[in-house]
């Protein structure tokens, strides 16, 4: 079987004749195996949903208890025979519960990555390389210029400006999902130990994180008691990005705006944003550890999906590696 | 070298002032020296670097990694320096073994430049991949960098910055390459930078712009007398700038307390504020700030034998009577050098005001009365093309005053100056001794097009407004840009305009948001200016200078709006 037998992209996704399933499927399928809870990836509405117990847990959390007719929870490492295909489930570092999912046919063996990242996160389990013959890739960040500092140096920044701005509130931008966590058990790690502020569509995923044994220490809901401002001055506080733009705002004193993300690598990015402290913290691989992971999976050929797949495709041909771009559509830059 | 990138790194994105003042400050505070004297001379451009061209370090750069992937990357960031300092081979090249055996570049770069041998991600190896010989370098300093580059040549200034850049992160790399390729565009002012250094003090700013011509980088002086070390530097340098004296505007109420007999009245002219100093053969033509802008005024310079310091407005034309507008002015400001077509078609002269020194003698501790006495002799044996002298305005009373303000015998005057006059030559604004009474602003009444979010306080309201007024003809107007203002208005206007603004908004791009803005919708806002320049950069063709919103205008139907040709017909 060739490989784009195994598994080709359809309007509704990434899909596999022989096991009859699609991999993040964009639009409602009758099965669907899902790599991890960030909404372009996970949608609600299939029929059936392989997922592993954490990415199923946070569906519902997100979408309702309702999110699908019937689920069933894989395990990292565990084998499953769908048809005449296996697949497994493997860690992808990308957020709580992400996984990089391996299709095998005979001796032919696919994986999507779905969204993954090298470096070391404390609120997920690491990536894990998987070798394979045909590596499907994210592409977010297939830059050059995008090469992510270690993180705990960019909280250090934060930190940094709270102890030299402690008159205002920093407000940092972060997804709801993984990166808003992350910068937390972060600031955790470098021993901030004051209450960390939350908006409060953030709330229920860092629950779910805590129950899950990520202990992200004292988070209080960033509102204002008895209208007193002053209470957020040198306070950090966590939101998602557009929450800055929203009258939400307004209740705190001269706020400073961060952004925890990988685009803060380029400054006019910040700049139009109107952020004046960028974290540069990503949850996707930045392009040192894609080129890097595409040469540890072994993979003869890869294909490159969603993001900047022209610059990955061409260092693959300077490598003297088969690649094509997928042309999935549906997939944002969401969750960074 | 990475505090320094640091900072310029926060500089660039911190819009307020007194962030910025911040940043600076505490930086002179937790840098030693020699490293933050040079961040000083880099932030008030007295750094003297050769500067390297953008060509070169595409060159460098395309010496080093596929030219495709460069493409890419730079089509995608937009912006050379800061995409080279992304995508430089980190240092270390530490190419993984398990990563594809890495191409070898297709070609050596013929010339000076020597070739990294090694492997990179950006022509097939993975994270590193830079120069071996080198580690990154933390320890590096803007001393270092500085020092490796005024002693490179001309032909080796490439491979130096190259070896710079193959030791520094990537912070670091930024701040190189814009040290080299001149001018840091980072929204720091020299006078934001002197105003940060006397908060190290703190002194008066004035202390600093005074002294500043006699001293020179690393400044190590400078910093020991501001943490209280040393005494304070002596003024070394000749012909220095005196710290200036400058007005308040007269409010409401001011006049009546006043009694017009103790004051003198002048004109106030619609130019640049300059100190002319020639003191032992040195002479220099200082902005109100202290910069020195002689290079761009050679022809006011020529005519400066004398041994003295004057204040005056520094104006094009042919005094006495032909004085030219602020946007002829324009034509000879913020240059280095100017062609000599450019002088005569735009000669520069000084409508003087003041005598702060003469022939070694001080004179800034006279009453007003006595300097200009001394400054009327002393202008009668100048060049009367280069210097005139500003008249006084006789008056009996403030209301007399007040209509000869409103009706100007001259279009370049702007209001009139009031001068208390037993009052010495102050440093700084004290309140009392002088005024300024200007003209009533012009007004137009325009329409709100876009709105941008502001920052800090505000940085959840819609506060820098972009507004236009009607062009085109009769049934077919369409609105024209115009102008830009983000003040003027009470927060409680803020409140109603960002309201309308949410209310109304078409697109939205970024931070900024189109609103409503047609013959029967949309939101009018009376805006004041100083005045208008001629503009090829504005599709408008018109700048307004000093806009700000002085009233909105809820009731008044935009179809009602100004046009176009009410701003045309100010520039003539």
């Amino acid at each position: 079987m060739r490989a784009r037998d195994l598994l080709h992209p359809r309007p509704e996704g990434l899909y596999c004749p022989p096991g009859d399933f699609y991999i993040d499927p964009v639009r409602a399928v009758e099965r669907a195996l899902i790599t991890h809870g960030h909404s372009d990836h996970a949608r609600p509405g299939h029929a059936r949903v392989l997922a592993t117990r954490e990415t199923l847990d946070i569906m519902a959390i997100r979408c309702g208890a309702d999110f699908a007719g019937s689920t069933q929870a894989v395990a990292m490492g565990e084998k499953i025979r769908l048809g005449d295909v296996t697949v497994g489930f493997h860690p992808a570092g990308h957020v709580l519960g992400s996984a990089q999912i391996s299709v095998q046919h005979n001796g032919l063996r696919i994986v999507a990555s779905g969204d993954y990242k090298r470096a070391s996160d404390p609120t997920c389990a690491g990536f894990e390389v998987v070798p394979c013959d045909v590596f499907i890739t994210e592409a977010t960040f297939a830059l050059p210029v995008f090469r992510h500092p270690d993180a705990s140096q960019e909280i250090g920044k934060l930190l940094k400006s709270a102890q030299q701005f402690p008159e205002r509130a920093h407000l940092v931008g972060a997804y709801a999902l993984g990166k808003a966590q992350r910068v937390m058990r972060l600031l955790r790690d470098q021993g901030y130990d004051k209450p960390i502020y939350i908006h409060g569509a953030i709330a229920r995923l860092s629950e779910y994180y805590q129950s899950q044994g990520v202990d992200l220490g004292n988070l209080q809901p960033a509102t204002v008691e008895d209208g007193d401002r002053s209470d957020f001055a040198g306070a950090i506080v966590i939101a998602p990005s557009s929450a800055f733009a929203d009258r939400w705002a307004r209740r705190f004193p001269d706020p400073l705006a961060a952004f925890a993300s990988g685009w803060m690598r380029i400054r006019q990015r910040a700049k139009q944003g109107g952020v004046e402290l960028p974290l540069i913290i990503s949850d996707h691989s930045d392009w040192d550890e894609l080129t890097a992971t595409i040469g540890e999976t072994g993979a003869g050929e890869v294909w490159v999906t969603h993001g900047r797949e022209e610059a990955l495709v061409r260092w693959c041909e300077l490598n003297g590696i088969a690649a094509r771009p997928l042309h999935l559509v549906g997939y944002e830059d969401e969750g960074d | 070298m990475n505090r320094f990138a640091e900072l310029l790194d926060r500089l660039v994105l911190t819009p307020s002032r007194n962030g910025k003042l911040k940043l600076i400050t505490d930086h002179f505070r937790a840098v030693e020296d020699p490293d933050r004297g040079l961040a000083l001379a880099a932030l008030t451009g007295e750094l003297d670097i050769a500067s390297v061209k953008p060509a070169m370090l595409r060159q460098l750069v395309s010496e080093r990694m596929d030219p495709v992937l460069f493409g890419y990357s730079y089509d995608y960031v937009g912006d050379l320096a800061e995409t080279v300092s992304l995508v430089w081979p980190e240092p270390g090249g530490n190419a993984s073994p398990a990563a594809p055996p890495p191409l070898t570049p297709p070609h050596k770069g013929e010339g000076d430049v020597s070739v990294s041998e090694s492997p990179s991600p950006l022509w097939g190896g993975v994270r590193g991949g830079g120069n071996p010989a080198y580690k990154p370098n933390h320890d590096i300093t803007l001393a270092d960098v500085v020092a490796a580059l005024q002693s490179a040549s001309r032909s080796d200034g490439p491979a130096v910055l190259a070896r710079l850049l193959d030791q520094a992160e990537t912070s670091a790399r930024f701040a190189i390459i814009k040290l080299v390729t001149g001018g840091l565009r980072i929204g720091v002012s020299a006078r934001l930078a002197k105003q940060a250094l006397a908060d190290l003090g703190p002194v008066d700013v004035a202390e600093i712009e005074e002294l500043w011509h006699g001293l020179a980088p690393p400044y190590a002086d400078l910093f020991a007398w501001l943490e209280g070390k040393a005494p304070k530097p002596e003024q070394a340098a000749k012909a220095p700038f005196r710290p200036v004296m400058l007005s308040n505007p007269v409010s409401e109420g001011d006049l009546e307390k006043l009694d017009p007999a103790d004051y003198a009245a002048e004109w106030k002219w619609d130019g640049i504020r300059v100190q002319a100093v020639s003191e032992g053969g040195v002479r220099r033509l200082y902005s109100r700030t202290g910069d020195d802008v002689s290079g761009a005024f050679p022809d006011v310079v020529a005519a400066m034998d004398f041994e003295a310091a004057l204040d005056g407005e520094l104006l094009v034309g042919v005094p006495p009577e032909a004085t030219g507008t602020f946007s002829d002015l324009q034509q000879r400001l913020n240059r280095k050098t100017v062609s000599a077509k450019m002088q005569a078609q735009y000669p520069a002269f000084v409508r003087c005001y003041d005598l702060l020194q003469l022939n070694g003698e001080d004179l800034r501790g006279l009453a007003f009365t006595e300097r200009r006495r001394h400054l009327e002799t002393f202008i009668a044996a100048l060049d009367p093309d280069r210097f005139d002298l500003s008249p006084l305005v006789a008056f009996d009373g403030w209301t007399q005053l007040e209509d000869m303000r409103s009706a100007p015998p001259h279009p370049i005057i702007e209001g009139v100056m009031l001068k208390r006059l037993d009052s010495p030559y102050l440093a700084g604004r004290p309140k009392g001794p002088w005024f300024k009474w200007k003209r009533d602003p012009h007004t137009v009444d325009a329409v709100l097009m876009y709105a941008q979010r502001g920052h800090g306080k505000r940085s959840s309201f819609y506060s820098d407004y972009t507004f236009g007024v009607w062009s085109g003809a009769e049934g077919a107007e369409e609105l024209v840009p115009v102008g830009k203002a983000y003040f003027g208005f009470t927060d409680e206007e803020l409140k109603q305009i960002d309201k309308f603004v949410r209310d109304n908004t078409i697109e939205r791009f970024g931070p900024v948001r189109s609103v409503r803005a047609d013959r029967a919708n949309g939101l009018v806002l009376e805006v004041a200016f100083e005045g208008l320049n001629r503009s090829t950069r504005h599709k408008s063709g018109v700048a307004m200078r000093f806009p700000r919103i002085s009233r909105l205008r809820w009731d008044k139907p935009p179809a009602e709006a100004d046009r176009i040709e009410t701003l045309q017909a100010l520039l003539d």
